[in-house]
């Protein structure tokens, strides 16, 4: 049960800052993931998220912000190994598989459905 | 042409009207004005952009059978919509053997029509033409901003493209509401840069307008019981009355907006009101011309107010320039 909540709070927590950004800035839903993006990344590089992620669980892997960590984990990990050439590899790697996947789903969805007026 | 008005000493007047919305526009409250209200904008069609165009084709065809004439008795057609290379309305006039004018200015583009209509008939070069617009949200959205599949959220002060079609049968053949003069409109540019923000781009356009028309005719915003602006919206109504009032132009309780007349914005959550180059045309021939035969209005000034700018224009950061057409309507006494 604890768990659920903590997974809610993080989860819930950064749709909140997202919302806050749509509500109060000109920013782009584009840009707005971007900077998620790249918060995850910075926030990997300088070994925070890992508390983010223990504490928040799903609601820390799932949305955008943890996809940028997992690359850099990925990017870091590469490069330690590889050098140069898994700085450029490793981080795709690490995400291949929700990346394939997500893109295999949105195909398979945008076959079966049809898109209705808000 | 003085101060960018003219008067047309030729009658022209509103022979027929027809307009179709669908089921948003059809929830709010002038729900009962409009000729026909679409349960599905999609009707029926593989795409929304063929659903524009099957709904622009079925409205002028309702026009004709409202006016009870067949499409060789019509000389010319005015339209235009917001699609590239306005191929709604290429497409729609596909459908028709009259001769096509195909038209654009943003969402003043039923002004521009009105107005182009107006000169034709004064011309005696033309008997009878047809002015309409039409806007679909869900063409819009693909073209300006993302299609409906990516599932974006929209910003609470951005307005909602109108889906619906207005269209206007003007003749010399004398009727009760009279086309009496029109003030072109001219490119007006503030500086404004954000897209949500477009009734404070176009605001400044309506002002130059009204500027002109009221030195062009010697009227004041009294002469008129209504000045109808097309989607300013509600902050940009407001932004307009500011503006003008610092000309000594009092429009409070004269001033009203089709973008906040056609949706109910607590209720239907559109808190800026709609858009669109069918939100002026769907509300003027559905409702105003109504409210004109009915005489709740006799003296109606309409303003489609137009943004022109391209998804080009907004990546390469320029600003948004506006304009906006006035077209003055009066209504006759019954003889």
């Amino acid at each position: 049960m604890l768990t659920y909540l903590q997974v809610f709070l993080v989860g819930g927590l950064f749709c909140v800052i997202g919302q806050i950004l749509i509500n109060t800035t000109k920013m782009t839903s584009a840009r707005i993931l971007v900077i998620f993006l790249m918060a995850g990344v910075f926030l990997e590089t300088i070994g925070l998220y890992q508390y983010i992620e223990s504490f928040g669980k799903a609601g820390a892997t799932v949305p955008i912000i943890g996809f940028g960590s997992a690359l850099a984990k990925g990017a870091i990990k590469g490069t330690l190994e590889n050098g140069f050439l898994g700085a450029i590899t490793a981080g795709y790697e690490a995400v291949s598989a929700g990346l394939a996947g997500v893109i295999f789903l949105a195909f398979v969805i945008g076959l079966i459905c049809k898109s209705k007026t808000k | 042409m003085k101060d960018n008005t003219i008067f047309f000493n030729k009658k022209i007047y509103i022979e027929e009207t027809a307009s179709t919305v669908a089921k948003k526009e059809g929830e709010g409250p002038l729900r009962d004005y409009f000729d026909n209200v679409i349960e599905d904008d999609r009707l029926g069609q593989k795409s929304y952009e063929l659903a524009e165009i099957k709904m622009h084709t079925a409205t002028l065809q309702l026009l004709m059978n409202k006016a009870k004439i067949k499409q060789n008795q019509v000389d010319c057609v005015f339209c235009g919509d917001l699609m590239d290379e306005i191929v709604g309305c290429n497409f729609t006039m596909k459908n028709y053997e009259i001769p096509f004018m195909g038209i654009y200015n943003a969402c003043a583009t039923y002004g521009e029509g009105l107005i182009l209509g107006g000169i034709s008939i004064e011309s005696g070069l033309m008997n009878r033409v047809i002015c309409s617009t039409s806007s679909h949200f869900s063409t819009a959205e693909r073209q300006y901003r993302f299609p409906l599949e990516l599932g974006n959220q929209r910003t609470p002060l951005s307005q909602w493209t109108v889906t619906g079609v207005g269209a206007t049968l003007l003749s010399t053949n004398k009727n009760r509401v009279r086309m009496d003069c029109a003030t072109v409109g001219r490119v007006v540019d503030y500086g404004v840069k954000d897209a949500n923000d477009m009734g404070g781009a176009m605001a400044p356009a309506v002002r130059e307008t009204l500027l002109s028309h009221f030195k062009g005719t010697g009227r004041t915003p009294e002469y008129y019981d209504l000045i109808l602006t097309g989607d300013l919206g509600n902050a940009g109504s407001k932004i307009l009355k500011i503006l003008m009032r610092e000309d000594n132009y009092e429009l409070e309780g004269i001033h009203n907006d089709c973008g906040s007349l056609i949706f109910n914005a607590k209720a239907q959550k559109m808190e800026q009101g709609g858009s669109g180059a069918g939100c002026s045309s769907s509300v003027f021939n559905g409702y105003i011309y109504k409210k004109m035969l009915g005489e709740r209005y006799k003296k109606v000034l309409l303003i489609p107010t137009g943004a022109l700018l391209s998804k080009t224009s907004a990546l390469q950061s320029q600003s948004i320039p506006a304009i906006a057409h006035a077209v003055s309507f009066i209504l006759e006494e019954n003889d």
